[in-house]
């Protein structure tokens, strides 16, 4: 195998490759699915019930439950809307959620027969670019239901969330400029383990962590910033006329771009896959353990911000519009600006 | 005039919001471990007390009679009008003297998704043969399942057994001979007036 795989290392990327995609796709697919789950076990405890607990032990049958549920459903679609754009938006909520995935990186490099591995499916050099090339394309899917749908309410919900999604990519967008700077590099498996060896990122700019989880909030429609769909006022914002697997699509998309973000604060702020008291020397030492070690670390930062996510849901109320507004250009952009110039005195070569 | 209502300037950290966004995280996280209150329906049942208002029923008296006398209170004054009496006469039983009572209703409909709950046809029946029940589950495959017809009423209303027990004496009290052959016309209590 070894001599094999040395001989033509294009098999052996190909192969970890295709392995890696359907492993860490399916990472988030999962836990794309298991976070309504998770998100209804929360706030029912939060709020003193019990939440989903007749399908399989406590409830973990749900998810599937409500999957076969919108499979078998009957797909409507209404007479007035743009059938084109209508089918295709949820798609575009889903793709670009999952295409992010494609430069996390979810742990240290892993050899196998002699070669090694990178743990991203592709670890670009302009890592970050990539992923808000394609994160901010969410706005199209959401949008374009809020406009295909043809009526009131969904077009409200699209127009505001065209809106937030542009002011929050801003501040979302500058937030990270402090990252690179202290990195000076847009590859994420480096800026990680810049962080494995130094100190998290959340620690040395914490301005800019702050900015970028609510900007985050933001970016995935997420309490208090889910103005798009507000269902007190707007029915069910830009997906009230979608149904069955559309609907659960635009679901799906939603909890990807937040298992997505999860993993990007994760990356950016959080140290990646490092724990506490370990360099890189010390993963190197572990092997593939080591890797094994950084991805269970990394799966566990996810896990807790996705809590966080749920969290904040069940905690905070929806801000109004003109708030939204406020704080995203005259509170959030000038802070992550401040941020800049904090990362650049603190990076200053002495 | 307008009112200025004066409102308290913030300070610094108030206007910040994230001091009470954390107090009000740390309230939901506390709030995660307290026990849940949840009933678990269909298993577990809310205790029910003697004066709630469930779907409407006829009831029998302690011997298994008919009460209802067909009179049509309940239907006038039902406010959705749900009740629907075809009235007849009172049929004749050996075992019981009817001789009092003429009218007995031959069909009786509620229609249990018109119904509001309201217990009015309680209130007004004159013989206590309709009450509101503790049944609170109701459901069916069509709507003509939940109009609720005569046979439907007495299994829902069932027996019940009041402490005044008007027809239990009745024919062994004072005059009953004599009112029987009165014609019923007038009610001989209401001699005062
Ligand atoms: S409870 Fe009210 S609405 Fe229902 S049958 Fe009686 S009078 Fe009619
Ligand atoms: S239930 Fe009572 S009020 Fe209604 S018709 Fe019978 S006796 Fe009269």
């Amino acid at each position: 195998m070894n001599e094999f795989f040395a001989e033509y290392p294009l098999v052996f990327t190909m192969a970890t490759t295709l392995a890696k995609i359907v492993l860490f796709t399916h990472i988030g697919l999962i836990l794309a699915a298991y976070m309504p789950w998770v998100e209804r076990k929360v706030s029912a405890w939060m709020q003193d019930r019990v939440g989903p607990n007749r399908v399989g032990y406590a409830g973990l049958g749900q998810p599937i439950a409500d999957a076969l549920k919108f499979i078998f459903k009957e797909d409507p679609v209404p007479g007035h809307v743009d059938k084109v754009l209508f089918t295709l938006a949820p798609a575009l909520t889903v793709i670009p959620a999952i295409l992010v995935l494609a430069v996390v990186p979810f742990a240290p490099a892993v050899s196998l027969f002699g070669q090694t591995a990178q743990m991203a499916i592709a670890d670009l050099s302009v890592g970050i670019l990539f992923v808000f090339a394609f994160s901010s394309l969410a706005v199209y899917g959401i949008t374009l239901a809020g406009w295909a749908s043809n009526s009131k309410y969904p077009l409200i919900g699209g127009v505001r969330s065209a809106a937030q999604m542009v002011s929050y990519e801003l501040c979302l967008g500058l937030s990270v400029v402090g990252v690179f700077m202290a990195a000076q590099t847009l590859r994420l498996t480096d800026i990680v383990e810049l962080q494995v060896d130094g100190y998290w990122n959340m620690f040395t700019q914490p301005i800019g962590f702050l900015v970028f989880v609510i900007a985050a909030f933001a970016e995935t429609n997420r309490l208090p910033f889910d103005l798009p769909e507000a269902e007190t006022e707007l029915v069910a914002g830009y997906h009230t006329e979608y149904g069955s697997m559309k609907f659960a699509m635009f679901f799906a998309g939603e909890y990807m771009a937040m298992f997505v973000f999860s993993c990007l604060v994760a990356v950016l702020f959080m140290g990646g896959w490092d724990v506490p008291f370990m360099s890189n020397e010390s993963f190197a030492a572990l092997g593939n353990w080591g890797a094994a070690l950084g991805f269970v670390a990394f799966l566990t930062k996810v896990l807790l911000f996705l809590f966080f996510y749920v969290w904040v849901r069940f905690t905070i109320p929806r801000f109004k519009f003109d708030q939204l507004m406020h704080l995203g250009w005259k509170v959030l952009i000038p802070l992550s600006l401040l941020n800049i110039l904090w990362a650049g005195l603190w990076n200053m070569p002495s | 005039m307008a009112k200025v209502v004066d409102r308290r300037k913030l300070n610094f950290w108030e206007e910040l919001y994230l001091p009470a966004i954390a107090s009000g995280m740390k309230r939901t996280f506390a709030q995660m471990f307290k026990p849940a209150i949840t009933l678990q329906y269909p298993e577990q049942r809310p205790e029910i007390f003697d004066d709630y208002r469930g779907a409407p029923g006829l009831v029998r008296d302690q011997d298994g009679r008919e009460k209802c006398v067909s009179c049509q209170l309940c239907e006038y004054i039902c406010p959705p009008r749900a009740i629907v009496i075809v009235p007849g006469e009172a049929p004749d039983q050996p075992d019981y003297d009817y001789s009092e009572i003429e009218k007995a209703p031959k069909e009786f409909y509620i229609d249990m998704l018109r119904c509001i709950y309201c217990g009015y046809c309680e209130e007004i029946c004159p013989e206590q043969a309709i009450f509101m029940t503790d049944l609170y589950e109701l459901n069916a495959g069509s709507r003509q399942e939940l109009v609720h017809d005569k046979a439907k009423l007495y299994d829902v209303g069932g027996l019940r057994v009041d402490a005044i027990q008007k027809w239990k004496d009745k024919n062994a009290s004072p005059g009953s001979e004599e009112r029987k052959n009165v014609p019923p016309s007038g009610n001989p209590g209401d001699g005062a007036h």
